[in-house]
């Protein structure tokens, strides 16, 4: 009995398989200024194509009464803007991603906000899209944020614009707009570098163009917009000519007879007994088996997620890109890249950062901001700091090489992200335009005599010692009655003080932020250079922000850098005030004073608090003297 | 039986895959929700093909709210053998000793104390930084917003408007002690790629799924199974034997069916090629309020 129906239910499963198999597969964007309309298209799109199911219909209709921004109209933004906040303001403030299909094409849609703050989250949406539609109120004609939609599409790899002019029904459905409108986005279009650009007048709210050819302009005789995304030509990119890299997520091993790497094809193809190379060390081996749950496979190609058994026992580890032989990627330690600004913190030159490019995890410092782009004239900005979502061409200066492809060759290989390494938060995209080759070309000198035997000469390990802490509250102070004490104790020592610096190998730095921070680098490294040296190395420095102290820690070998948290509260250093700075900070005559006008990010974990309220000086000096012994510092 | 995987799937296969293995390299201690249904069963699957030959590398959680229906639970403890998981069971012993029930208490609390409390209580319990939830982003409009890296804070709380930006396919995979994530490798998928890739792929899923004639009273029009005598019938309510199967799997009391004659996998899937409601209808809690999605998980929910 049952047998007929099920036979006729495969035959449904199988002939609907089949009709998608055909269908390629188009990822689009919809983006462009605030409110001119992308989540109401996305909304046209969805309900058009019949995809709304009739529960969805329901709720959508009630909350049209209560959040709803066209009166007694249903409000197609609202199948889209999911958040809370975002129906309340009637904006879109995150990606929201739809899968919808028509009979040619299957679409996955990421509709991205308008609004400037969120443009982080449009930057996410575009970065895996083949095709933006930007959108544009006729009212309003393209914006600048227009512009800086387009300007991040096309940075970030998208080939295809469609500008689509929306809001039609509220001009009259008049053609003059159109052509001036159309006009000014060619020469837009054209300053970038995209294979495709079409524009088609459209009415979200009221579907005209949309799926369906408008009655109220007979005048327009192009595709609606779903033709034109059903139809437009996207170039897969040809994986037989492309090189292929394998970065190492996991590797695989159960026991002591597999040995396997796990990861995704990020280009090209691969099959058994291809020569592949590990990109960072150079060894060579040949693929013996590329495996999977359900038995071998004879090959694998871009996006397969696999697990490859080599020939050769060689040391591979998560971080390696693997890749062929013949078409190696860059290696490098130095990179020149976009950076999409994401944060609220901006980026100023010296900044370090994790970066995470593909499997590889390592850190960065930012060492030159070239350029800022201007999102309007693509032009170049000069500039020492980059703000939120901005977009600047830099140098980076990595701590250990990477390999990596041009973005323009692989998206994959060639895409990285910055993360605070205090906040964790992502910071910026990047794009890598080139690696520099300066890393290759200056080598390090190797010293003949070594760190460990100058110390040992000097009967004492080295180490730095910073001091840091509100202005007034004793750093100086307690360094030099320190100093004084060591060398009584006949060991080595230097003492290096922020504010004499600032006469000498800094006198050409300022007080805002960026040569603030190019001042701790300076210090940071001359400390350095006196640790090798075999000194005990003492700095007095405010110091202010935790991310400048990781910095200077950093420049260090592990155990070698001893932050000492002068802890004096704010109240007791202002009345001290040795150097009257207090009394004219709260005058407001000097800005950015640690403390009254800029922040002082107390140590979370220092090696030494020090008393300055409750202990004298000769205990402060005698707890930094027994640590010193405790940790074998000296003896 | 030909139901072939697509290249579709195959896309969606490798980078569920992908995401999978980035959080165990990326993460010190994983764990797997396991909450027994279509969606888990996918889940699992993938995370054994993951790492084959070798063993899952995480334990897998079934947060059991004590209102399971009861094949679900013998459907768990049958994987679990079958698959040698490790498999952690967590109860709110505190809600199961007040006897807090979807009832009494209305479902709103109930879920709160018995699957969101239960499940921070869970994660807490094994320090997990990372964990997998099967949720994907067709399913309700919070979930289309939501990133595949769920940045959670230390009191597991979700917050929509200050998500990290996912760029590419690289995850930012940093936490500081105390806080995690929620990984959602199916995000892409649809309800029916899931249910072609259980085909496609034969996966096993509780018997629930299909068509059967179960006991149920129609209660505010859904369609509720009388599991077992905990069930309290209202005036008038009289239990019906009905052919129905269930698209959804949770708690039999906020779980409703739908009357059906699909008694096989294909034809399940037949139905839902002409369905015309959404998934999520079956389930109870969405219709509590507005925007209750987000709000459960803004407090921890998955
Ligand atoms: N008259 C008219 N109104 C429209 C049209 N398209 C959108 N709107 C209205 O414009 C307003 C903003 O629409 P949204 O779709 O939310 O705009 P958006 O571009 O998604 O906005 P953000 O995502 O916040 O940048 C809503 O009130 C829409 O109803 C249109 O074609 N005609
Ligand atoms: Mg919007």
């Amino acid at each position: 009995m049952n047998k007929p129906l099920e036979a006729s239910a495969t035959q449904l499963i199988e002939n609907y398989v089949a009709a998608q198999e055909n269908k390629q597969l188009l990822r689009f964007i919809t983006c462009g200024s605030v409110d001119d309309g992308k989540s109401t298209l996305i909304g046209r799109l969805l309900y058009d194509s019949k995809l709304i199911f009739e529960d969805q219909l329901a709720s959508l209709e009630s909350d049209s009464k209560r959040f709803g921004t066209v009166g007694e109209d249903i409000d197609l933004a609202l199948l889209v803007d999911g958040l809370e906040a975002e129906r309340e303001q009637g904006i879109t403030i995150d990606v929201a991603y739809r899968f919808f299909a028509s009979d040619k094409r299957r679409f996955i849609v990421a509709d991205t906000p308008g609004h400037e703050q969120y443009t982080r989250n449009m930057a996410t949406g575009a970065s895996t899209a083949d095709l933006a539609v930007l959108l544009v109120d006729a009212r309003k004609g393209i914006l600048t944020q227009t512009r800086r939609h387009a300007f991040i599409a096309s940075l970030l790899g998208v080939r295809h614009l469609v500008l689509a002019l929306n809001k039609f029904d509220l001009v009259d459905y008049d053609r003059k707009i159109f052509e001036e409108i159309k006009q000014e986005f060619a020469a837009l279009a054209a300053s970038h570098d995209f294979e495709s650009a079409q524009v088609v007048p459209v009415s979200a709210r009221f579907g005209d163009n949309v799926t369906q050819r408008s009655n109220n302009m007979d005048w327009y005789d192009g595709p609606t917009l779903l033709q034109h995304l059903e139809t437009v030509e996207i170039k897969l990119s040809d994986e037989s000519h492309e090189n292929f890299r394998f970065p190492v997520q996991w590797v695989n091993r159960p026991d002591l007879d597999f040995r396997g790497f796990s990861g995704t094809v990020s280009g090209g193809r691969i099959a058994p007994g291809d020569e592949i190379v590990v990109a960072k060390s150079g060894q060579t081996s040949r693929v013996k088996r590329l495996t999977t749950m359900d038995g071998d496979l004879v090959e694998a190609s871009k996006g397969d997620a696999i697990t490859i058994v080599l020939e050769d026992e060689i040391d591979i580890s998560r971080g390696d890109l693997l890749a062929s032989v013949k078409s190696r990627p860059e290696v490098s330690d130095q990179l020149a890249a976009h950076l999409i600004w994401m944060s609220e913190t901006p980026l100023y030159a010296g900044r370090t950062y994790l970066l995470k490019c593909g499997t590889q995890t390592v850190s960065a410092t930012v060492t030159e901001i070239k350029h800022r782009v201007d999102v309007n004239s693509a032009q170049h900005l000069a500039g020492k700091s980059v703000g939120l979502n901005e977009i600047a061409f830099c140098n980076l200066s990595l701590s250990q090489e990477i390999a990596f492809d041009p973005y323009e060759v692989n998206r994959h290989t060639g895409s990285f992200i910055l993360i605070d390494r205090l906040s964790n938060a992502t910071v910026a995209a990047g794009l890598v335009w080139f690696g520099l080759r300066r890393a290759n070309n200056i080598h390090r000198q190797q010293l003949t005599v070594s760190k460990q035997e100058r110390a040992s000469q000097k009967g004492q390990k080295p180490c730095v010692l910073w001091f840091t802490g509100l202005s007034g509250s004793g750093k100086s102070t307690i360094a030099n009655a320190l100093d004084k004490e060591l060398l009584r104790l006949g060991a080595h020592a230097t003492l290096l003080d922020g504010d004499n610096l600032r006469h000498g190998l800094n006198k050409d730095l300022g007080f805002n932020e960026a040569d603030r921070i190019e001042n701790i680098r300076r210090v940071g490294e001359l400390s350095k250079l006196m640790v090798d040296t075999g000194l005990i190395t003492l700095v007095s420095f405010i110091s202010p922000f935790a991310s400048e102290r990781k910095l200077a820690r950093e420049r260090v070998e592990e155990g070698e850098f001893i932050e000492i948290y002068v802890n004096t509260s704010l109240d007791i250093c202002a009345k001290r005030d040795p150097k009257g700075l207090y009394a004219k900070a709260k005058a407001g005559e000097i800005e950015n004073f640690t403390g009254i006008s800029s922040p002082y990010e107390v140590p979370e974990t220092p090696e030494l608090t020090l008393d300055t309220e409750q202990q004298s000086i000769e205990e402060n000096v005698a707890q930094i003297i027994a640590y010193l012994r405790e940790h074998q510092f000296i003896w | 039986m030909g139901i072939a995987q697509s290249s579709h799937l195959k896309h969606l296969e490798s980078e569920s895959i992908h995401i999978i293995r980035e959080v165990v390299a990326e993460f010190s201690n994983p764990v797997m929700l396991y909450s027994i249904g279509k969606d888990s069963a996918v889940m699992l699957h993938l995370a054994l093909k993951a790492f084959a030959p070798s063993k899952l590398p995480f334990p897998v959680l079934h947060v059991d709210t004590t209102w399971k229906f009861k094949e679900m639970i013998a459907f768990r403890d049958y994987m679990a053998k079958k698959h040698n998981l490790d498999l952690i069971v967590h109860t709110n012993q505190e809600g199961k000793a007040q006897n807090i029930n979807p009832f009494e208490h209305g479902s709103s609390t109930y879920t709160h104390v018995m699957k969101t409390e239960a499940l921070k209580q869970a994660l807490d319990l094994g320090g997990y930084d990372a964990a997998f939830g099967g949720a994907r982003r067709d399913e309700e409009k919070s979930r289309a917003k939501e990133r595949v890296f769920s940045f959670r804070t230390k009191t597991h709380g979700w917050d929509p408007k200050n998500q990290r930006p996912e760029l590419w396919q690289l995850y930012n995979a940093r936490v500081a002690p105390g806080e995690s994530i929620r990984a959602f490798p199916l995000s892409n998928w649809t309800e029916l790629d899931i249910w072609q890739y259980i085909l496609a792929e034969k996966i096993e899923v509780p018997s629930l799924y299909l068509a059967q004639r179960r006991k149920v009273v129609e209660r505010s029009g859904t369609l509720l199974m009388v599991d077992d005598n905990r069930l309290p019938l209202l005036p008038g309510e009289v239990p019906q034997e009905k052919m129905v199967r269930f698209r959804t799997l949770g708690c039999y009391p906020l779980t409703g069916a739908v009357e059906s004659s699909a008694t096989t996998l294909e034809e399940v899937v037949g139905e839902m090629l002409v369905a015309r409601s959404s998934e999520r209808q079956g389930r109870l809690i969405d219709h509590d309020s507005a925007a209750s999605m987000e709000k459960k998980k803004r407090e921890g929910y998955f």
